[in-house]
């Protein structure tokens, strides 16, 4: 069963030559990704490879971003998906965590015999602590996306602030929070877009 | 750390994480928190030190981050398998775990997302998937922080543990406004652990 692809490729792009290329593509570009591939993404995929345009990855990038599941992985289902419908989706899946994931668990394994090693212990815990950083920075370095927000900026700063107090420090349960404060946000969100239109019409 | 698992745990496992693929909106990495809530304090599967030590080094590996799922499961299943000295058993456990949690958190959401981008690309104008990406923006943006700050409240109070704090307040600032390579920081930060300063 081929479902067709969702959009046509770009005729002006290059594209991949056959699933295998996919498959080394993505597994390639995800060995590349250390602490996070999005760059890499973009460096491979659109300035080395060309498959996608500029314009295109940042509009396939807001959707993966959007939906659930991690971002890369969506990315490169939608793009799998475009030139190779379904089995293209599959192989991209494939190639971006069937290599990484053997390393991983190998690295574990590894990890696991010298685990009780006091410097091993320290080297983990350093770790530890820069990763909570990286994680903390690319929160910041998004910050800047929600100048555009149709919500406006004090809206925006208090629903990110209940975020962070339920979620870091009183430890809501995910669901409740996503449900609640975002379905809130989505529906100021969706009047806001109704209004701006309608200010729009009236000029 | 070793404890027994029965076949309705490991499916309550699968359960716990196909319905968390689904709100991990931004990356699996934003239902971390939940992650921990769930494996360490609630169900008592994992000790905090392998919670943190899976991301710390699901990061350090090349890769999607999406891999620390695998190193949940697999340390999951290491433990119920008697820990790593309990031979091939032990093994056999901790491939399980790693596909339980992989297969979880990926089913839901891949599914959805190949459904979903390919409607969302074609009515990419409706009022309604606008307001869905504009609503949710500042939301995903504080749950990265907050999963910041988890790890980071892991290893202990800023008052008592204000080395680490600091090494996570620095790194945090060198990749906010610098381009220098995350594997020099990693690296960094293994080493002055390796040496005892943090």
């Amino acid at each position: 069963m081929s479902l067709p692809p969702s959009t046509a490729p770009s005729t002006h792009s290059a594209r991949p030559e056959s699933l295998r290329d996919l498959f080394w593509s993505f597994t390639w570009l995800a060995l590349q990704g250390f602490g996070g591939v999005l760059a890499v993404v973009q460096r491979e995929l659109v300035e080395k490879k060309q498959w996608l345009t500029h314009e295109e990855f940042v509009e396939d990038w807001a959707v993966a971003q959007i939906l659930p599941g991690p971002n890369v992985v969506n990315l490169s289902l939608m793009i799998g998906d475009r030139y190779f419908g379904l089995r293209g989706a599959l192989v991209a899946l494939a190639g971006m965590l069937a290599l990484p994931m053997l390393i991983v668990l190998a690295l574990a394994a590894v990890f696991a015999g010298i685990s009780d090693m006091p410097g091993v212990q320290g080297a983990l815990r350093g770790m530890g602590a820069v990763a909570a950083g990286l994680i903390t920075a690319t929160g910041l370095k998004l910050v800047a996306a929600l100048k555009k927000n149709v919500m406006g900026t004090p809206v925006c700063w208090a629903l990110a602030a209940i975020t962070f107090i339920a979620i870091a420090l009183l430890r809501v349960p995910l669901a409740w929070l996503l449900l609640g404060v975002g379905g809130l946000a989505c529906a100021w969100a969706y009047r806001q877009l109704g209004r701006a239109r309608a200010l729009e019409t009236e000029e | 750390m070793s404890l027994t698992l029965t076949a309705a745990d490991w499916l309550a496992l699968l359960t716990h994480f196909m319905s968390l693929s689904l709100l991990a909106i931004g990356g699996a990495i934003t239902t971390a928190p939940d992650m921990h809530r769930y494996l360490v304090d609630e169900r008592h599967w994992l000790s905090d030190g392998q919670f943190t030590s899976s991301i710390a080094l699901a990061q350090a590996a090349p890769g999607p981050n999406v891999l620390f799922v695998a190193l949940l499961g697999w340390n999951v299943g290491m433990n119920a398998g008697g820990g790593m000295g309990a031979g091939i058993a032990a093994w056999a456990y901790a491939l399980l775990g790693a596909s339980i949690t992989m297969v979880g958190i990926m089913l839901p959401s891949t599914t959805l997302t190949f459904a979903a981008a390919r409607w969302g690309h074609q009515n990419r104008e409706l009022r309604l998937v606008r307001a869905f990406k504009q609503g949710m923006a500042p939301i995903v943006i504080a749950l990265l922080i907050a999963t910041g700050w988890i790890l980071a409240a892991s290893h202990g109070s800023p008052v008592q543990h204000w080395p680490l704090w600091f090494v996570t307040a620095v790194s945090a600032l060198l990749v906010w406004r610098t381009r220098l390579h995350l594997l020099w920081l990693l690296g960094a930060g293994g080493v002055l652990g390796w040496l005892g300063w943090v």
